[in-house]
């Protein structure tokens, strides 16, 4: 090999990154995510800036989405199908309570299940850790969140509730819903770079996630003996912690949210293994 | 040598062949792991060896144990033909893909410029997209706030900065996403054909700026079809065929050694193997004197032609063939396309089917000297134009000087061109 010219002294103290074929189980590179905070951050810029670029619109989204749901659940569950909420809370509010973490949820999800395919001329371009994207899109998805969230206190003055110190909990809800997010979002955009056809089962998945979870109907209208099972979807644990802590409505926790959280848990780490194996191929694959 | 900035060693990558086979079906997924599963409990476990016997056939290898060292500040090119694993090579080394075998170890920041503009997003300003392109390709946003004016200097944009790049023209968006690239600074650079941007201005004004990277210091490792830049950018060069290195040295004796195999040596017909996966594809390209018959010396003042054949496999939508004469040191000394033509008549597209083209070149054009043909497919999309077929520096022909007054009166031939030109003279 020629060594044209003089090599600088500086050189071997300069840290060195070694590329090798995908080996262990799980390595999650922390200190690397760290390092990328930034263009997170841009992930993160950019998709809000495309989103509300024509600014009327992009915002009015964020607010019809979630308020037009909540008109078409009154009428049909609130007066046609006669649903009581329980404690006496009016019914649009006690729905949009439940509107809201799940437009967060599957807004979150949709996005990001997408995005290493949305953004394949990214993955096959430069180098990044892939995570970034659909955590990216799962976090842009608060600022929606946030501007829906001004409806929501509006109906409350509106109805007259005030919210009881239970409301202190309510970010650890919003986290609970953005990790449950973020992990079915890790299987699911991995899956959609493998399997091309995969995309169509989305809308799906989400419409039967949703009627699965107590967002039209109190879970007091569950029997006895499923809550249990039901109170195992993580967004049911979400729901529910969401209306006691703004609405005060005790019977709406779900027993065991612990178990909920350990489930998300499970499927935070599962999915980031599989994300992380998955991820050395994308490039190739997608 | 134990200083290296990269360190390649043993490094090896498997493919699987077939676009058709890129990504799966669950639906066909399901379909096997039913099948297999039924297989299983009929067949043996027999049956297997065969199997992977199957599967091998299916996988290429587009690496084969590669390593070299590369020395700090050094600029190292990458030639060979298509196919022959250079992009793959510097996709392991950019971190996009993992080699199957191997490893490659690098010694500093690692910045890679695989394409022009990754990353700009079309409703974005020019000032939002510096950021973001500046994120992507690795800089923090302290360094691009110190580095934006010169940027924007750079890319000569200042009074479309606010403007979304949908709005731009193509040699704009380059123009700007070639300046934010320009200004990373890493200690090892990756670069990917990046040089053939915009006009011919500002594409001697980016080379000059590699130019200034190659000197600041930097490792930088370049990868190019465009031998002339090769050339004039790295002292040294690897030569790869096939997955496997041919050479390694000084970058002249690299593209000697790259000139004298195969299809780009002394024939006057190459002839091209198929590749079923691309959707058009030149098939031959050959140098024909005035007679019709295959040459390799030809007057420089009779006329010649040059002709090409190409297949279209599956309708590919407005592409058209260029071809480019390039003199002794690779620089183009013209160039011509099919599309002028096509547009004309109305044909944007080529129907499946065998074309044959005559480029008819008049005589007296070229200048006595050395020449090599090159021959591309080229999609023409919205943004941009993209290159899907290439052959390279073919069919080295000579244009010799067939008695003409400069050769009579002993002097020689400066310049590209041997047309004559009228001269006017008059006494006052």
């Amino acid at each position: 090999m020629n060594n044209l010219i003089n090599p600088t002294s500086s050189q071997s103290e300069l840290p060195e990154i070694v590329l090798e074929p995908p080996h262990g189980w799980l390595d999650l590179r922390l200190r690397q995510l760290w390092f990328y905070r930034e263009l997170l951050y841009f992930f993160i810029w950019r998709d809000l800036k495309v989103r509300y670029k024509q600014t009327v619109l992009g915002a009015t989204w964020a607010i019809l989405q979630p308020v037009l749901t909540m008109i078409v659940f009154s009428i049909v569950f609130g007066k046609l199908a006669n649903i009581k909420p329980p404690d006496g809370i009016p019914y649009p509010v006690f729905s949009y309570a439940a509107l809201l973490p799940w437009q967060l949820f599957s807004g979150a999800l949709a996005n990001a299940s997408s995005s290493l395919v949305i953004n394949q001329s990214l993955v096959t371009k430069v180098y990044f850790p892939r995570i970034l994207l659909p955590l990216a899109s799962v976090l842009s998805g608060l600022v929606d969140f946030g501007i829906a969230f001004i409806v929501l206190l509006g109906l409350m003055i509106y109805y007259h509730i005030t919210p009881t110190w239970a409301v202190l909990f309510l970010p650890l809800f919003i986290l609970l819903a953005l990790a449950t997010a973020l992990a079915v979002s890790l299987w699911l955009s991995a899956f959609n770079v493998k399997y091309r056809d995969f995309k169509y089962m989305i809308p799906f998945l989400l419409q039967f996630w949703m009627y699965a979870t107590p967002i039209a109907y109190p879970s007091t209208l569950i029997p006895e003996k499923w809550r249990l099972v039901f109170g195992l979807n993580p967004m049911a644990g979400v729901v529910g912690g969401f209306r006691w802590a703004l609405l005060g409505m005790k019977a709406e926790v779900a027993p065991l949210l612990i178990l909920a959280v350990i489930i998300v848990v499970i499927l935070l780490t599962s999915g980031l293994i599989y994300f992380q194996r998955m991820e050395q191929t994308f490039a190739d694959v997608i | 040598m134990s200083d290296y900035a990269i360190k390649v060693e043993g490094l090896s990558k498997q493919y699987r062949i077939g676009r058709k086979l890129r990504y799966h079906m669950l639906r066909d997924d399901l379909h096997m792991a039913a099948v297999r599963l039924l297989d299983g409990l009929r067949v043996t476990r027999n049956a297997s060896p065969k199997r992977k016997d199957l599967r091998d056939a299916t996988r290429v290898w587009a690496l084969k144990d590669v390593s070299f060292e590369i020395a700090p500040g050094s600029s190292i090119g990458i030639i060979g033909s298509n196919g022959a694993g250079k992009t793959t090579l510097l996709k392991i080394m950019a971190h996009i893909t993992a080699p199957t075998q191997g490893r490659v170890r690098l010694r500093g920041r690692v910045g890679s410029l695989l394409e022009v503009g990754t990353g700009f997003h079309p409703e974005l300003t020019g000032r939002e997209n510096i950021y973001l392109n500046g994120a992507i390709l690795g800089m923090r946003k302290q360094e691009i706030d110190r580095k934006f004016d010169e940027i924007v200097a750079f890319s000569e944009i200042e009074q479309y900065l606010d403007t979304p790049v949908k709005f731009y023209s193509s040699g704009m968006g380059v123009r700007l996403a070639f300046s934010v690239a320009a200004h990373l600074d890493p200690e090892i650079l990756l670069l990917d054909e990046v040089l053939a941007v915009g006009d011919v201005n500002f594409q001697k004004k980016s080379l000059n700026k590699m130019g200034d990277v190659v000197r600041g210091g930097r490792t930088v490792l370049f990868v190019s079809h465009n031998l002339a830049a090769v050339k004039s950018l790295c002292q040294s060069a690897i030569y790869l065929e096939h997955g496997e290195v041919k050479y390694i040295g000084d970058v002249d004796s690299a593209i000697e050694a790259y000139l004298s195999v195969g299809e780009l040596q002394s024939v006057q017909k190459v002839e091209i193997k198929a590749n079923e996966k691309k959707s058009a594809q030149i098939m031959t390209v050959s140098v024909l004197d005035r007679t019709g018959a295959a040459a390799m010396r030809i007057a420089h003042d009779q006329p010649f032609s040059l002709s090409i054949q190409m297949v279209v496999r599956e309708i590919t939508p407005q592409f058209f063939p260029t071809i480019h004469i390039l003199d002794s040191e690779f620089v183009p000394v013209i160039s011509s396309s099919h599309f002028i033509s096509a547009e004309e008549s109305g044909l944007h597209s080529y129907s499946p089917g065998t074309y044959s083209f005559i480029v008819d070149i008049p005589g007296p054009l070229l200048a006595p000297g050395n020449y090599r043909i090159s021959v591309n497919l080229t999609q023409k999309t919205r943004k941009n134009n993209w290159t899907f077929d290439r052959v390279e520096h073919v069919c080295p022909f000579e244009i010799y000087d067939n008695g003409s007054l400069l050769a009579r009166y002993g002097l020689k031939w400066t310049g590209k061109l041997s047309l004559p030109l009228e001269w006017t003279c008059t006494k006052e």
